[in-house]
């Protein structure tokens, strides 16, 4: 290496949003502007100010819900404090600046209506352990409806096919959702393993079912 | 490149001779990046290389990709690393209308890197590598590479000037590896 190579890392050291990991001051055009800027000022307080100068459009979550859109932007944000923050944007940009905030606002409502559907969706999303029964006296279970936790199946599959050494993969269902088969008959411990490591599935959220015996069993004699 | 999701990838370890061609061409690609290579890519480590569908490779240090490339094209550094050293790559400023866009995955057009808001680096080639950040940002939000010379961008105006590889947000970005 040549003589003036630095002796150690010059890497810049970057803050990444700990909600959207964008780097802060694009935050603004995440879906979730009202969360980092929360974060933000939790995590680092001093690089608020940088980032959210006066004009910034990120309204107080809690507040915003009740005004209407237009009445709001002109009682957070008076006429002058918007201008002092764009005095070094571009005359051009600034019309465009001004309309794209309306629209960011517009957007924040419906992504903070969006977040709470979706977490209610959560709330109310099951997870099921299906026994299904292979020959007389063996079963696997068919774990389904995890993927609305927000969990890679394949990792999950991975992790059961490890602590209970046994088969264990993604297969698809006919209605065309994923699910994880584990070859095993290992319901009470799926549950217990789920409840341990996977805590953002509420156990409550899980349902243990026996297969309604399919085909053979109900075209046979009961 | 990255804008759709990609399925998880095939996973190798780079022999030594292929891991010092890459830093050799990092080294002639990125002139201004090569004293600082031996923290990117210290001597002793293992490079990964990851294989993608249509032809990308990523080349990752302990999980974190550090540069990708399209079949044996320009190497293109990974958001971060740009993030890291903005001082070694040319980085050009778009007006704010186009930021928007940009993080939605669009090449960038002539018109945001030639009105009042944007700034652009004189003397770029065509295909040359560059980062593009938002105008009033820091930080680069793409890595793109440029379909046509600085010149050409401020005579004819017009179509795409710079071809979006990476930019924040999308499923490079998002990729965690391990
Ligand atoms: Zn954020």
């Amino acid at each position: 290496m040549s003589a003036d190579a630095p002796t150690e890392s010059q890497a810049k050291s970057i803050t990444y949003c700990g909600v959207c990991s964008f780097p802060p001051e694009y935050c603004e055009f995440g879906t979730s502007a009202a969360k980092c800027r929360d974060w933000l000022q939790k995590n680092h307080p001093e690089l608020v100010a940088a980032v959210y100068n006066p004009g910034a459009i990120i309204v107080e979550s809690s507040s915003y819900f009740p005004y209407h859109e237009h009445i709001l932007i002109s009682i957070l944000f008076p006429p002058e404090a918007v201008e002092a923050a764009m005095s070094n944007l571009s005359v051009d940009a600034k019309e465009k600046a001004v309309k794209a905030e309306e629209a960011a606002s517009k957007r924040a409502e419906k992504e903070a209506a969006k977040a709470e559907r979706e977490a209610a969706k959560k709330a109310s999303s099951r997870v099921i352990l299906k026994r299904v029964e292979r020959t007389k006296r063996k079963h696997v279970i068919v774990v389904s409806g995890l993927e609305a936790f927000g969990l890679d199946l394949k990792k999950v599959a991975k992790d059961f096919g490890k602590k209970f050494a046994c088969g264990s993969s993604v297969t698809k269902n006919p209605s065309g959702g994923e699910e994880i088969v584990v070859q095993g008959d290992l319901s009470d411990d799926i549950l217990e393993f789920i409840e341990e490591n996977y805590s953002v599935v509420p156990v409550d959220n899980i349902d243990q079912v026996e297969d309604k015996k399919k085909k053979k069993s109900e075209a046979g004699p009961a | 490149m990255f804008k759709k999701p990609f399925p998880h990838p095939q996973k190798s370890k780079l022999k030594s001779s292929a891991q010092r061609a890459i830093r050799q061409r990092i080294a002639t690609e990125f002139p201004l990046l090569a004293p600082h290579l031996d923290f990117i890519i210290p001597k002793k480590s293992q490079l990964d290389v990851l294989k993608l569908p249509d032809r990308i490779s990523l080349y990752s240090l302990d999980g974190q990709v550090l540069f990708f490339q399209h079949f044996d094209d320009q190497l293109i550094p990974h958001l971060r690393i740009v993030h890291q050293y903005p001082d070694c790559f040319p980085i050009i400023q778009t007006d704010r209308g186009a930021t928007r866009f940009i993080l939605k995955g669009a090449h960038l057009m002539c018109p945001g890197l030639t009105s009042a808001g944007a700034k652009m680096v004189d003397g770029l080639e065509k295909g040359a590598v560059v980062g593009v950040k938002g105008e009033g940002k820091e930080n680069a939000c793409l890595v793109g590479i440029m379909k046509m010379t600085s010149e050409e961008i401020a005579r004819i105006n017009d179509g795409v000037g710079v071809e979006a590889c990476h930019y924040l947000g999308d499923h490079l970005w998002k990729y965690v590896g391990e």
